[in-house]
């Protein structure tokens, strides 16, 4: 039998709103998956830190405070930095139409807004991030 | 002697009237139902299908009800509620520089717009300067900046501070806005004593939902009951706390679960006060409140006025408060940002118009109705209007101004008003039991119940037990995109380039002599509260206060749980 898939829930930046993290990170959990939760205002830095100590398969970001366009970027660039671009970056939170395709093109493997059915999360995170358990 | 509401009421020759209860009975259980979540609020509280006098037997009116104006003010707090003054319409705004922000409070008073209140930008309400790196990408983004004096007297540019009542969302940085404000007004000639206005100033609940901290709980009590006795002081008519359980309930919890945590609040910031030495009536009646108004409507009314009917009472029984005006609790009302939604966004203007209508009728002094593109960033000029608007309509148009809290005496709201006072008085005995509001906070009390609380809802409109129109049901494909504010990101190295200039044009020697004796004060029991001022008027930067004492007071850290 193959691992159960490991994910960061983590919320960056001064960002305190951490509702959605939170049900997401429940959420996985009874979806059977290793769930950690960073806590609160953590760097990227802190994040990628603890992505690659705890050797998850993805990271999931939620970001509520508009500063998506600079952490999200931010993040995948120092996975890409430090040789984890396994690792699948994805995340949520207000994020407004035309700022996600420039988030996909910038390496975040999807970006759900609110109102997302947390299924279609679960089943995204189930695809992409069991390829990685499987490799 | 008293009346009842309730009791058997009786006909002319003293048989009860007719009317067959068994019979309604029988042909309810036996219809057809809806499927759904119909038997509960959208708080999971149970409900009948119909509410009768049996169901507020007992109570009694002049006691539990009363009159407008009168204890235990169940009804409302004044006598003549919107027969002689609305509700003050306080659009909550700001959003990149304070310059932008102050056009948008200019033309929010040009529409009609009765008080004005300010939304800090996340650095300013962690305490980070604009250029701080932890301030990078949240410059202006969801309030406006403000590092410096010169922001704060940018912000209110043209507006005469001696006339207007401004509201302050901010709260471990709070003492270092209040300054600000107060050294603001004084560029303009306008003095201390003359400041009206409330500022939000309530950690506790940050430490339960919404998260914004620098020290740990016990130095930011002492901060806040310094701050209190400044205020009654020289800031007589300004609002010390705004004792909320709007972020509370944004963070998930139920309507119960917000009115008892934020009462649970209020208790412990009197009792810290009282603890510090000061007299109850002193500071208690500059003490506010500030709900949120969700869209289970009559649970939200009976919401409100239990808030009113237990505070009361505790502030009376338990506090000893004699001022009739220490007994009256006051609120702001916000519509629930939470239940709005992204799909269709403008079906959220019809959400936010139920909400409003039930905070008017659960008898809100003041109300910000959300705009419908408030899910998705700040919003702009034209949605601000159409939120404004709904509040005109409500207080002109609809009538439900005219007589005061026309739901009063109404078999369910009394009694699901009395339900809601039961759920709150189980929770004090909870948190009393964990050893009172800080330990339950230390222990994650109220965290894990609002995190429970959150993930049922989730559950119910993820399972359809609950319809979230145009989220679950009635979705359309393809979604029509609405105009945005935008802040851009030259906005955000502008505020920065202001910043570094304020700091290259002040005297540094007086800055760095108002921080030594700041952080003296904070060894000590002396009140901050005229430190703050005068780090301020030297010119240190909001950054750099509230810097200065996590040497002395350490920096708080959540332990992290799902």
């Amino acid at each position: 039998m193959p691992r159960p898939i490991r994910i960061l829930v983590a919320k960056a930046g001064l960002d305190g709103h951490d509702r959605g993290a939170k049900v997401i990170a429940r959420a996985l959990r009874d979806a059977g998956f290793e769930v950690i939760y960073t806590g609160l205002h953590q760097t990227p830095e802190q994040v990628v830190e603890a992505a690659i100590q705890e050797d998850v398969d993805g990271i999931g970001l939620s970001v509520l405070s508009g500063a998506h366009m600079t952490l999200f970027p931010r993040m995948k660039q120092l996975l890409d930095e430090q040789n984890a671009s396994d690792i699948i970056l994805f995340g949520g939170g207000t994020i407004p139409n035309e700022d996600i395709q420039p988030l996909l093109d910038a390496g975040i493997a999807a970006v759900f807004t609110p109102g997302t059915p947390i299924a279609t999360t679960v089943d995204f995170v189930r695809k992409a991030c069991g390829k990685r358990v499987e490799a | 002697m008293a009346k009842l509401i309730g009791g058997k009421p009786k006909s002319k020759n003293g048989e009860a009237p007719k009317g067959d209860r068994a019979l309604w009975e029988a042909q309810f259980e036996s219809a057809a139902k809806l499927p759904g979540a119909n038997d509960r609020t959208i708080s999971d509280h149970p409900l009948k299908p119909m509410y009768a006098p049996e169901d507020v037997q007992g109570v009694d009116y002049a006691t539990e009800v009363g009159y407008p104006g009168q204890y235990p003010y169940t009804r409302g707090i004044h006598p003549t509620m919107y027969r002689s003054r609305l509700w003050t319409m306080r659009q909550f705004a700001g959003f990149g520089t304070a310059m932008q922000t102050n056009e948008r409070y200019k033309f929010l008073l040009s529409q009609g717009q009765t008080g004005l209140s300010v939304a800090f930008d996340m650095p300013a309400l962690m305490g980070y300067d604009s250029d701080h790196p932890r301030a990078l990408g949240e410059v202006g983004k969801c309030g406006v900046a403000i590092a410096t004096l010169a922001d704060m007297q940018d912000l209110f540019a043209g507006i005469d501070l001696g006339k207007i009542t401004t509201s302050m969302t901010i709260n471990c940085t709070a003492p270092v806005a209040l300054a600000m404000y107060i050294a603001t007004a004084e560029s303009q000639g306008v003095s201390q004593e003359k400041l009206g206005g409330t500022l939000q100033n309530d950690m506790l609940k940050e430490y339960i939902a919404q998260k914004e901290w620098i020290y740990p709980p016990e130095p930011s009590m002492r901060i806040i009951t310094d701050m209190i006795a400044y205020c009654s002081k020289n800031v007589p008519k300004w609002n010390t706390i705004s004792i909320s359980g709007y972020h509370i309930r944004e963070a998930g919890s139920t309507a119960a679960q917000e009115l008892a945590f934020t009462l649970a609040d209020g208790f412990a910031y009197v009792e810290a006060a009282v603890k510090a030495g000061q007299d109850v009536d002193e500071f208690a009646p500059r003490l506010s409140f500030f709900f949120n108004s969700h869209s289970d409507f009559f649970e939200e009314i009976a919401k409100f006025r239990a808030a009113r009917r237990i505070w009361a009472r505790h502030m009376r029984d338990r506090y000893h408060a004699k001022n009739p005006r220490s007994w009256t609790l006051r609120f702001h009302t916000q519509t629930a940002g939470c239940s709005a939604t992204a799909q269709q966004p403008e079906n959220n203007i019809m959400r936010t118009a139920f909400q409003a209508m039930a905070a008017v009728l659960g008898g809100t002094q003041s109300l910000h109705t959300n705009s419908l593109d408030e899910v998705l960033a700040l919003p702009t000029e034209k949605n601000v209007q159409i939120a404004l608007r709904t509040q005109q309509v409500l207080a002109y148009e609809t009538g439900v101004t005219n007589v005061i809290d026309p739901l009063g005496g109404s078999y369910f709201v009394e009694k699901l008003t009395n339900e809601m006072e039961e759920a709150a008085e189980d929770y004090f005995k909870r948190i009393d039991e964990l050893g009172g509001v800080i330990p339950a906070i230390h222990a994650g009390f109220f965290q894990k119940e609002i995190a429970d609380a959150s993930y049922r809802y989730q559950r119910e409109i993820e399972n359809g037990e609950r319809i979230i129109v145009g989220v679950n049901e009635f979705i359309v494909e393809e979604e029509q995109q609405i105009a945005l504010l935008k802040i851009d990101r030259e906005m955000e190295l502008e505020q920065c380039r202001r910043v570094k200039e304020f700091r290259a044009s002040r005297d540094g020697g007086a800055v760095e002599s108002a921080i030594a004796a700041f952080k003296r004060a904070a060894e000590t029991d002396e009140n901050l509260m005229p430190h703050y001022l005068d780090c301020v008027r030297k010119k240190a930067t909001l950054g750099e206060i509230s810097e200065a004492l996590v040497p002395i007071f350490g920096r708080y850290r959540e332990p992290a749980f799902i």
